[in-house]
């Protein structure tokens, strides 16, 4: 995040950017379809929005989503088991961790839902790989390399320059691919700080080496790219009381929101956490990660207020971490794991999947939490339900995407 | 037979080679092997030969350091070892820890470490040591004259990747890389990852010191027990890589291997101790191959041994060398060759990396510029190609910061990425533009560049010619010229800015 004096945002890079697409100095590197992009913002568009949100690192999904019912998980987990008595109860048998008390009220008022024992058929416990997989949609296959959010735009490709943004400054394996989409890691800063002829001298640079496809990209574009310098001016004022931490993740979660009320026809929202490998003393670190985590989207959810009726929260992390606690205080990797689903189409108050059990014969390799529902079918419901594709199974490569796997947390 | 498939060998990669000694093959090699050309070196180096120039580099403890040691001399944490680091950059807790040593009557140990820490003048925070590692990084690749040297300690650094915000890690991470790196970057692969399986720093940071016997006694109210952290990495980023072959099962037999292998006090800087207590004593069998029980510290010896001699490890090494240097896809060929080096010369590191320097792959023109550069090499080499000083600093370590490339602050073990989709896009590229303006402008603090310096007047063929050289593509140089007039130092600015220049 920048905060230094000079990051006043100027529309050069804007331009520059919406003009040709940033990626168009590399040559090579780019991806057509990013130039072939123009530049037709939709004001005024209010659409479905998908906000994906990744855990880097496999966050412990049995200490956000307690098994206080299951003997097992108190007995393989003497140190770091969250007690029975702090359990934050959902269902008699699952809770949720103490620091994740903000999702309480969500799930009680039935607009957060949990998808559990969730993950990958690859039994990769490698955090790169696992992570390219999942973003991929395409476990176990590396031939597949753009990502399954792109992919889901290529089914049906619009012009709007702002379909889908990552606030990072990279953008994640999920969004690469012949589609257009935005890395911006900073709403307020996003920009070429510099005098007027260095922004005009890089435009024209940048519009040179893509000069064909730059074809056609008129007044409009600057017309909206002067709305949107509009919209997302000034100091930011969050609604409904909603107040983000100061980390940096509760700023990516304001700036997701400050992008959705700029009605710019945002669809994809993309965002990422990390700090969840937790192999050593776990306990403190752990709680104030989730802390974090849980008060960053629980202020989104109440920024966005009715708008949330038009979004759909999905948090996921690579792969869940070993039933046992291991010799340090912590958890080594391990295999399934738990998916948020938050908004107001979710069916929420509710746990969805089977659960596998966590009796030794039920483990996944003898020794973690056994995967019963492939994360493509809870990115698959999504998109065919909330995002309304009409041809998702070329979203998910290799995979035949049947209903009726869908766990059902949308109607 | 033999001969014949060498000469299809050379035949299937050879041509075109960029010509003996050309501009164009000079500003490739001081792109790779360095962070780019200082104004004037492509002549100089032209002169000597770049077999030459490269063979010199190859052997960086022969090359005068120039005023290095000068500009490095205020940087007072860089030569402190971890426990005067504890004592000089202490936490904030370490005042409240001698109160409460004293508090329950442990005068003694109270009274030690109030004596130990450095008098409160000259106390700095922990942050300082951060700041003070990144600035000295920055400041080697602009100034050194062993640019391969600063570029294989990178390498190096970033593939046994540790991460300074973890824990105590601030205190080690200094000693990590003036001890265990940089010594080994041109030594034996074995002996370098030996000295990070058995550094501080990686100790700690992959948690290996924690992992114990499940049978081990005890410590404190916790249960003694593996942890398979540094295993795994050691295994997949480390060694043999991902696709290397090896099991889950492996990854548990590497970790009882190591068991014992810890640290002393880490928090107050302490070393490498082999725990027979912590240590599983039993058999284990490593990829196949049994080691015996009751091998105690040896059993770590001969994984490492194991790993650092694997084929796979070889070919896992030269990829990622072969990444650095040529290409984001490089030639299996190649990569093929490379690794056979590093097999025969087992693991010389010197060779591996001439392997791919002398290669006709390398000296192809189909690769040069094929490089996207990151952030740091962007930083230094736009410094450099102006001619200009840093002594790094917040502002500088900010802009790599927001360009995605904090110093010393990779999260993962994975490292930073070296291929061209990790560095380009929109966030990260709209911060590139910004800082060749800002730097031309004077506001890098701690950085000085005089565009009139190189540049008298703002004459475009000149700026081009000296940034750019026969990078400049026809379309930049037709748009640069509608841009004219400028000042010097807009031009310059302009010109680091421009797509060529963010390829090496």
């Amino acid at each position: 995040m920048s905060d230094c004096p000079e990051c006043t945002p100027r529309n050069l890079s804007r331009r520059t950017f919406l003009k040709n697409g940033a990626l168009a100095m590399v040559g090579a590197a780019l991806s057509p379809g990013f130039l072939a992009r123009a530049v037709e913002a939709a004001p005024d568009a209010r659409g479905r929005v998908l906000v994906v949100i990744f855990q880097r690192g496999a966050v412990d999904g049995l200490s956000m989503v307690v098994p206080h019912a299951a003997p097992e998980y108190y007995k393989l987990r003497k140190g770091i088991a969250i007690p029975r008595e702090q359990v934050l109860d959902l269902d008699g048998y699952f809770g949720l961790h103490p620091s994740l008390a903000p999702f309480k009220p969500l799930f009680d008022r039935r607009t957060l839902a949990i998808v559990q024992a969730s993950g990958s058929p690859d039994n990769t416990r490698s955090h790169f790989d696992a992570q390219d997989y999942m973003e991929a949609a395409a476990p176990g296959n590396k031939s597949v390399h753009d990502g399954w959010l792109n992919r889901y735009m290529g089914t049906a490709p619009n012009k709007n320059a702002f379909r889908a943004v990552s606030i990072t400054a990279n953008l994640p394996r999920s969004l690469s691919g012949m589609q257009p989409a935005l890395a911006i890691p900073s709403v307020r800063s996003f920009g070429v700080r510099g005098g007027k002829s260095a922004e005009r001298g890089f435009e024209a640079m940048y519009s040179q080496s893509a000069s064909d496809v730059l074809h056609g990209t008129g007044k409009e574009s600057f017309k909206a790219v002067e709305t949107l310098r509009k919209r997302l001016s000034g100091p930011y004022q969050p609604a409904n009381g909603a107040n983000y931490p100061r980390g940096n993740f509760g700023q990516q979660m304001q700036q997701v929101a400050q992008l959705i009320k700029a009605d710019l026809g945002l669809e994809i929202a993309a965002a990422e956490v990390g700090g969840w490998d937790t192999h050593a003393n776990q306990r403190g670190p752990l709680a104030q990660r989730l802390e974090e985590f849980a008060q960053s989207v629980a202020a989104l959810h109440q920024d966005l207020g009715d708008r949330m009726q038009d979004v759909l929260i999905i948090t996921m992390s690579e792969f869940g971490r070993k039933l046992e606690e291991n010799g340090s205080g912590g958890t080594d990797h391990g295999h399934g794991n738990c998916n948020f689903v938050i908004g107001g189409r979710v069916r929420g108050g509710r746990i969805y999947g089977q659960w596998p059990g966590l009796a030794p014969g039920q483990l996944f390799e003898g020794r973690d939490l056994a995967v019963t529902t492939d994360f493509r079918d809870v990115f698959g419901e999504a998109v065919v339900r909330f995002l309304q594709c009409r041809s998702a199974s070329n979203v998910f490569p290799g995979y035949a995407l049947l209903p009726n796997r869908f766990r059902g947390y949308l109607a | 037979m033999a001969r014949l498939l060498l000469a299809l060998l050379f035949l299937s990669v050879a041509q075109p080679v960029l010509a003996a000694d050309s501009e164009a093959l000079v500003i490739h090699v001081l792109n790779r092997t360095g962070y780019g050309p200082r104004p004037g070196e492509v002549a100089r180096v032209q002169a000597m030969g770049v077999a030459r120039y490269v063979d010199a580099q190859l052997y960086p403890e022969r090359i005068p350091d120039g005023d290095i040691p000068k500009r490095l001399a205020s940087l007072r944490s860089l030569a402190l070892p971890p426990a005067q680091l504890v004592l000089t950059y202490p936490p904030n807790d370490l005042q409240k820890r001698i109160d409460k040593l004293r508090a329950e009557g442990k005068t003694e140990e109270a009274a030690r470490l109030e004596n130990a820490m450095a008098p409160e003048s000259q106390r700095g925070k922990p942050r300082e040591v951060l700041t003070e590692l990144g600035s000295a990084k920055l400041v080697r690749a602009v100034h050194s004259n062993r640019q391969l040297e600063e570029v294989m300690v990178d390498f190096w650094f970033n593939h046994f990747n540790v991460n300074w915000s973890k824990g105590a890690e601030r205190w080690l991470v200094t000693a990590y890389e003036r001890e265990v790196i940089r010594p080994h970057a041109f030594g034996k692969f074995r002996d370098l990852l030996l000295a990070s399986a058995q550094s501080p720093a990686m100790l700690f940071y992959l948690d290996n010191w924690l992992s114990s016997s499940a049978t081990a006694p005890a410590r404190r109210d916790r249960k003694p027990g593996l942890n398979e952290n540094y295993a795994r990495e050691l295994l997949e980023l480390h060694t043999l890589g991902v696709d290397g072959g090896y099991t889950q099962n492996d990854v548990v037999e590497v970790a009882r291997c190591l068991t014992g292998w810890t640290l002393s006090r880490p928090r107050d800087g302490g070393g490498f101790v082999f725990r027979p207590r912590m240590h599983d004593s039993g058999q284990k069998v490593v990829l196949g191959k049994v080691i015996r029980a009751g091998g105690g510290k040896e059993d770590g010896i001969a994984v490492i041994d194991m790993l650092a001699r694997h084929p796979k490890t070889a070919r896992f090494i030269a990829t990622k060398l072969c990444l650095r240097f040529v290409a984001d896809d490089p030639p299996k060929t190649l990569v093929d060759r490379v690794a056979a080096v590093f097999l025969r010369t087992d693991g010389d590191l010197r060779q591996t990396v001439r392997a791919v320097l002398t290669s006709p792959e390398f000296l192809s023109a189909k690769y040069a510029g094929a490089k996207i550069k990151t952030p740091l090499e962007l930083v230094a080499s736009s410094i450099r190609a102006v001619g200009g000083e840093t002594k790094g600093g917040t502002t500088l370590l900010a802009a790599l910061n927001r360009m995605g490339m904090p110093l010393y602050l990779c999260q993962p073990p994975t490292g930073y990425a070296d291929r061209a989709d990790a560095w380009v896009s929109s966030g990260a590229l709209l911060e590139r533009l910004s800082f060749a303006v800002a730097l031309m402008e004077g506001r890098m603090v701690g950085t000085t560049v005089e565009a009139e310096r190189i540049l008298p007047r703002p004459d475009l063929d000149r700026a081009i010619e000296i940034i750019l050289g026969a990078r400049c593509s026809a379309e930049t140089r037709a748009t640069l010229s509608k841009e004219m007039p400028v000042s010097s130092k807009k031009l310059v600015g302009l010109i680091l800015g421009s797509p060529e220049f963010q390829r090496r």
